[in-house]
C-alpha cells in the first residue's frame, strides 16, 4: 500500500458503483502503478433467487448442525458405553469412537457455520480501507499527560530508595526462571569426561543385555553380537556408561580383513568397533554381512568393516573407533585398553 | 485432453483429485505392502539323504555345484546345517528366481518331505544348526518382555522395533516378520541368511531366541491408536498426512474460497 500520504483513508466510501470509485482512486493517487479493475458484475446466487434453493440450503445447514449434535452425542455415549478396558481391542474401539465423535461435533460446526455464510448469508461485495494507525493528537496528548501525571503522583524522582528497590526487584525477578534453566541443564561440565569410556586392560567384553562374557570361540564367522562392557550394571550410571561404551563386534574371514586401525587390535578376524556414530552419535548397527558394510539408522552413514571402518557413504567424517581386543588366558575376550581416541561425534576440545 | 483442460475448473475438481490421490495410495500400499511365505517346519529323518542327494543334483547343482562347495558368487553349503535349508526352501528364496539385490520370498518349490531330505542332504556334509524342534519355538514358552529388550538390541535397528522390516542399502531390505513361522524365525537366527549376521546359540541362547519368537508373536496385530498404518513409522505416517490430510485441507479451503453458486 502506498504509503506517500495517508488523508482520505480514515472514512469508508460507499463504492456501490465501481467506475466512478476507480476514476476517483485514480485522480486522487497518483502513486498507484495499477489500475483498480474494481468489482465485477454481482451475480446473485440460486439461493437468492429461488426460495426452494434457499429452503434447501438452510435445511443443509441444520443438517450440519445436527450431525455436530449427533457427534456430540455420539461422544458422550461412547465416553461412558466404550470404556478403553483392558484389552488392545476395546482400546482401539474406544480410541475410535472418542475421536470420531469428536471430529463430528466440531467439523458439523465448522461446516455447518462455512455454509451458512455462504449460502445464506447476504453476499453483496465489499471494500474496507485500513485505518490509519496513528491516534488522534487529542488522544496522544492525554496518554502522555495521564503518564506524567502518574509518576508526578508517585514521586518517584524524589524518593530513589523506593525507585531502587523498584528496579532491584525487577532487574532480580527474572533469576527464578534463569537459575533452575541453567542450574539443570548438568551439574557436570566436565566435558573431558566424553574422552574415556570404561574399557580397560582386561575388561571383559559381555553380551547386551545380559552380560554374560564372550568366548572367542563362541564367535562364528558371519556373526555380530553387540556388546558391553564387564560390570556395566554395576557403576554409578550404568546408562551414562553404556552410552559410551557400546561395542559392536563381528567375526569375519581373516582373509577378508583389509586394515585395521592398529596393529594387533583384532583377534582371528574378531573386530571390536565402537557403536557411537562420528556424524551425530546414532548407534550404528545395520551390518549387512556380505558386503562387511555397517549403517547408521540415522543418517545412512557407512562403514565399511572389513576396512578398518572407514566412511564408504554418507556425513559421517571419521571412522567408528576400533577397540583393541584379545583374549584372556579361559578363551574370554578383554579389551586391551580403552579407544585410542574418544567415540562419537566430534565436541570442542575433542583433540586437545 | 481437451474435454479434461475444460473441466479442470469445474469445482468437483478437487474432490476428484483427491479420490484420484487416495485411489493411489492404496494402490501403492498394495504394490509394495511386503509379502511374505510360510512352510511348516521339517522333522529331521535319518534315511532320507539318498533322496535328498538326488533332489539336491537335479535343483541345486546348477549354482552350488555337484559337491555343494559353491564358487566365488554362490555359497558353499558345506556346514550352513539343516537349518539354513529349511529356511532358504521353505520360505521359497531357494531355489533363486533370478539374480537381484536379495532373493526373494515366494511359495515354496518343494513340499515338506521334500525339503526335509534336502536338508538331510546338506546336513550329511558337514555339521551345522539343525531344524529346531517344536517346543523350541513355541511363543507360548517364550517370555516376550525379555524377547523385546533382547530384539530391540539386536534385531531392531534393520527389522524396524516391531518386526515390521526396513531398507538396506542398495535394494536390500529386511523383511517384515509378522508371517514368519517361528520356526523360520529361529533358522534365520541360527544361520544368518544373505546379508543378515549370525546369531548362534552362544549370542542368543535357544531360550533366549524363544523370547524373541514371543515376542514378535505378539507384534503386528490391533494397535490401540487405531490403524498401524504397516507401523513403518514416519514414512507412511507421512505419506498418509501429506496426501490426505492436506489434500482434505486444500480441499477444504478451496471450498470456503469458491462462490456458491
Amino acid at each position: 500500500m502506498s504509503t506517500t500520504h495517508d488523508h482520505g483513508h480514515d472514512e469508508l466510501e460507499p463504492r456501490d458503483t465501481a467506475g466512478s470509485d476507480l476514476a476517483l482512486r485514480q485522480g486522487d493517487d497518483a502513486v498507484d502503478k495499477f489500475e483498480n479493475p474494481g468489482f465485477g458484475p454481482h451475480r446473485p446466487r440460486r439461493s437468492d433467487v429461488e426460495p426452494e434453493a434457499n429452503k434447501r440450503a438452510e435445511r443443509q445447514v441444520v443438517a450440519l448442525f445436527t450431525i455436530s449434535i449427533l457427534g456430540t452425542l455420539g461422544f458422550i455415549t461412547a465416553y461412558f458405553a466404550l470404556p478403553p478396558g483392558e484389552t488392545i481391542a476395546s482400546m482401539r474401539v474406544s480410541n475410535l469412537a472418542l475421536g470420531l465423535g469428536l471430529a463430528f461435533a466440531l467439523l458439523g460446526i465448522g461446516l455447518a457455520a462455512v455454509h451458512w455464510a455462504k449460502s445464506l448469508m447476504n453476499d453483496h461485495e465489499k471494500a474496507e480501507d485500513r485505518h490509519a494507525q496513528r491516534s488522534s493528537d487529542q488522544t496522544r496528548a492525554e496518554a502522555v499527560a495521564a503518564l506524567k501525571d502518574g509518576a508526578q503522583d508517585s514521586a518517584i524522582g524524589r524518593r530513589g530508595v523506593l525507585k531502587g528497590a523498584l528496579v532491584s526487584s525487577l532487574a532480580l525477578f527474572p533469576l527464578t526462571i534463569a537459575l533452575p534453566l541453567i542450574g539443570e541443564v548438568g551439574e557436570d561440565w566436565n566435558v573431558s569426561k566424553f574422552k574415556r569410556t570404561m574399557w580397560a586392560r582386561n575388561k571383559k567384553l559381555t553380551i547386551d543385555p545380559t552380560g554374560r562374557p564372550i568366548k572367542a570361540s563362541d564367535v562364528t564367522i558371519g556373526s555380530v553380537v553387540h556388546v558391553i562392557p564387564e560390570g556395566l550394571h554395576e557403576t554409578e550410571a550404568p546408562l551414562d556408561e553404556k552410552a559410551k561404551a557400546v561395542v559392536l563386534l563381528v567375526r569375519l574371514d581373516p582373509r577378508d580383513i583389509k586394515s585395521e586401525q592398529g596393529e594387533g587390535w583384532s583377534y582371528d578376524g574378531i573386530v571390536a568397533f565402537s557403536k557411537i556414530c562420528t556424524h551425530v552419535g546414532c548407534p550404528v548397527a545395520l551390518y549387512e554381512q556380505h558386503t562387511h558394510h555397517l549403517l547408521c539408522p540415522c543418517h545412512q552413514s557407512t562403514f565399511d568393516v572389513a576396512d578398518g571402518a572407514k566412511v564408504v557413504f554418507g556425513p559421517a567424517k571419521r571412522p567408528l573407533p576400533q577397540l583393541p581386543i584379545t583374549v584372556d588366558d579361559e578363551g574370554y575376550l578383554v579389551a586391551q585398553s580403552d579407544f585410542h581416541e574418544p567415540i562419537g561425534p566430534s565436541f570442542w576440545e575433542r583433540l586437545r | 485432453m481437451k474435454a479434461l483442460a475444460a473441466r479442470r475448473h469445474d469445482r468437483r475438481a478437487p474432490a476428484v483429485l483427491l479420490l484420484l490421490a487416495l485411489l493411489l495410495t492404496g494402490a501403492l500400499y498394495a504394490v509394495l505392502a511386503p509379502t511374505s511365505a510360510d512352510a511348516a517346519p521339517a522333522a529331521p529323518s535319518a534315511d532320507q539323504v539318498e533322496t535328498g542327494e538326488k533332489l539336491f543334483q537335479a535343483n541345486c547343482a546348477t549354482c552350488h555345484g555337484p559337491d555343494a562347495t559353491g564358487t566365488d558368487a554362490v555359497p558353499s553349503l558345506v556346514g550352513v546345517g539343516a537349518a539354513a535349508v529349511d529356511f532358504q526352501v521353505g520360505t521359497g528364496r531357494m531355489p533363486m528366481q533370478m539374480n537381484g539385490p536379495q532373493a526373494q520370498a515366494k511359495p515354496a518349490q518343494f513340499d515338506e518331505e521334500q525339503i526335509a531330505a534336502l536338508a538331510a542332504f546338506v546336513a550329511s556334509l558337514g555339521p551345522g544348526p539343525a531344524v529346531p524342534s517344536d517346543e523350541q519355538v513355541d511363543p507360548a514358552l517364550g517370555d516376550p518382555a525379555n524377547g523385546m529388550a533382547l530384539f530391540r538390541t539386536n534385531c531392531a535397528m534393520c527389522h524396524n522395533a516391531v518386526g515390521a522390516g526396513g531398507a538396506l542399502s542398495q535394494g536390500k531390505f529386511a523383511p517384515n516378520l509378522w508371517e514368519t513361522t517361528p520356526a523360520h524365525l529361529y533358522e534365520a537366527m541360527a544361520t544368518g541368511p544373505q546379508n543378515m549376521p549370525v546369531f548362534n546359540d552362544a549370542t542368543l541362547t535357544p531360550d533366549e531366541k524363544r523370547d524373541i519368537i514371543a515376542y514378535l508373536d505378539l507384534q503386528g496385530e490391533d494397535a490401540p491408536g487405531g490403524i498401524g498404518l504397516g507401523s513403518l513409522g514416519p514414512v507412511s505416517e507421512g505419506l498418509w498426512a501429506w496426501v490426505v490430510g492436506m489434500g482434505l485441507l486444500i480441499a477444504a479451503a478451496v471450498w470456503i474460497g469458491a462462490r456458491s453458486s
